[in-house]
């Protein structure tokens, strides 16, 4: 069975119909990347996914949880979906080893001890030992969003929503997170990235998801589809980012 | 005979005395306002209408009602139906009231202030609604919070010599019975305006210091 399944998904903002209906399954260890022009409801997907947006219509369900349930209980599922943000949204009051801790102590209740030792593997796994005590402030973007993602490792969910997370990054600071990434990849992370690094879709994906006017245009294994794409809004829109 | 008397040290020392009393009404009316400032806050942002709207109505009426007014109440209007308080009791209450509502406000603007990302970042955490106020929110609310609450502490202070009408002897009450007794205002009054200013110029001193220790985020 897949880990994500999305069947017929319908939201609304108002009037405007973001996502009409969108289908898609995720299995373990996939790496789907959402490509699509700004307004497409990439990022809207996603955040459907962990329950940040409510749906219209259609189901979601992740690990055997129907996200889209009137009862669903969205703080049990929001342990198993890891979601890293494009502004990265550490918390500026807490130090990188408080950030990683917080939700270690209070949702899972763990020990101060225990989630101090994870907060340190995980700040190492990401090549950042050196900042466990520093500040948010104090970091670049790209060491930010590193402690961001080791913040979402550190609660071992069984997938991690990417959203648009190099986007704000300086070009320079851009390697050394998709670098963090394919480490993920590689440890069999299953994950759904938002992206505009075609190339990343490209090497590290196993699945390339095209959205449209809000929906679903075209999926595929990650390299045919970007080499040889079989529909002209997908051909276009790849003309376009890859210039 | 001379039945005027000078104002000399036992005068000056009765009423810095006196301050004592200001001091204790601002600070009791700050502990229990702010309880119900925090409450106040948190019933104008949390997702339900009708405790919404439940908040704004209390402090719509204590903002938009003179506090002087509210001390009137709270002293003539509950020994009307038999209720005996004292000058400190409703002094308290009023003050303590009117305090809830001002705070209340300047606290939802501070919770306010703080990103909806950070609400996003520790919802996608799995914390819950209490678990993102307490440990994401208001954190970060405090620090924004310091200079315009000790602003309010300040307008507080001052505000308290309105009890001086209801007979409580504060400050400005006991700067009134010495100049019926020596009949020299302004010695009496330049010195009250003088304790007041040095209270409120430390606070300010306060508030500064905080803004400079504490480092506002963004």
């Amino acid at each position: 069975m897949s880990l994500v399944n999305i069947q017929n998904v319908k939201k609304r903002f108002g009037n405007i119909e973001v996502l009409k209906d969108v289908s898609m399954s995720v299995q373990k260890s996939e790496i789907v990347s959402i490509i699509g022009r700004s307004g497409s409801g990439k990022s809207t997907l996603l955040r459907c996914i962990n329950g940040l947006e409510e749906v219209q219509g259609g189901k979601i369900v992740v690990d055997g949880i129907d996200v889209t349930a009137k009862d669903a209980d969205l703080n049990e599922l929001r342990q198993q979906v890891g979601m890293v943000f494009q502004s990265y949204n550490l918390f500026p009051h807490l130090s990188v080893e408080r950030n990683i801790m917080l939700a270690l102590t209070v949702v899972k209740k763990m020990s101060q001890g225990e989630a101090r030792d994870i907060a340190a593997e995980m700040v190492s796994r990401v090549g950042l030992a050196d900042k466990l005590k520093a500040y948010p402030d104090e970091l670049s973007g790209g060491q930010q969003q590193r402690v961001a993602i080791a913040r979402s490792l550190a609660m071992q969910p069984k997938v991690i929503l990417f959203d648009e997370i190099t986007s704000a990054l300086d070009p320079e600071l851009v390697g050394e997170v998709l670098k963090v990434l394919e480490d993920l990849a590689s440890g069999g992370m299953t994950m759904l990235l938002v992206t505009h690094e075609m190339n990343f879709a490209k090497s590290v994906a196993s699945k390339v998801a095209f959205m449209h006017h809000g929906r679903l245009h075209e999926i595929g294994a990650a390299r045919s589809t970007i080499e040889s794409p079989q529909t002209p809004e997908l051909k276009s829109f790849l003309d376009a980012v890859l210039h | 005979m001379n039945i005027i008397r000078e104002f000399g040290t036992a005068e000056f020392l009765f009423i810095l005395v006196a301050a004592r009393w200001t001091i204790l009404l601002t600070l009791a009316s700050l502990a229990i306002g702010s309880v119900i400032g925090l409450l106040i806050a948190v019933m104008r942002i949390v997702p339900l209408r009708p405790i919404n709207w439940l908040a704004l109505a209390y402090i719509n009426l204590l903002q938009g009602t003179p506090v002087l007014g509210q001390l009137f109440l709270f002293f003539f209007g509950f020994s009307i139906i038999g209720i005996e308080v004292g000058a400190w009791a409703a002094c308290v209450a009023a003050f303590s009231l009117y305090t809830g509502a001002f705070l209340g406000e300047i606290w939802r603007g501070s919770l306010q202030s703080v990103p909806r990302t950070q609400w996003e970042a520790s919802a996608a955490m799995a914390l819950n609604y209490g678990q993102r106020l307490r440990y994401v929110i208001i954190p970060q609310a405090v620090r924004l919070s310091v200079a315009p609450t000790i602003g309010f502490i300040v307008q507080l202070l001052k505000n308290t010599s309105l009890a001086s009408i209801v007979g409580f002897v504060e400050l400005m009450r006991a700067a009134q019975l010495m100049n019926g007794a020596t009949f020299s205002p302004i010695p009496i009054y330049l010195t009250v305006a003088a304790i007041y200013f040095i209270i409120c110029f430390s606070l300010s001193q306060v508030s500064q210091h905080y803004e400079r220790t504490l480092h506002v985020p963004r």
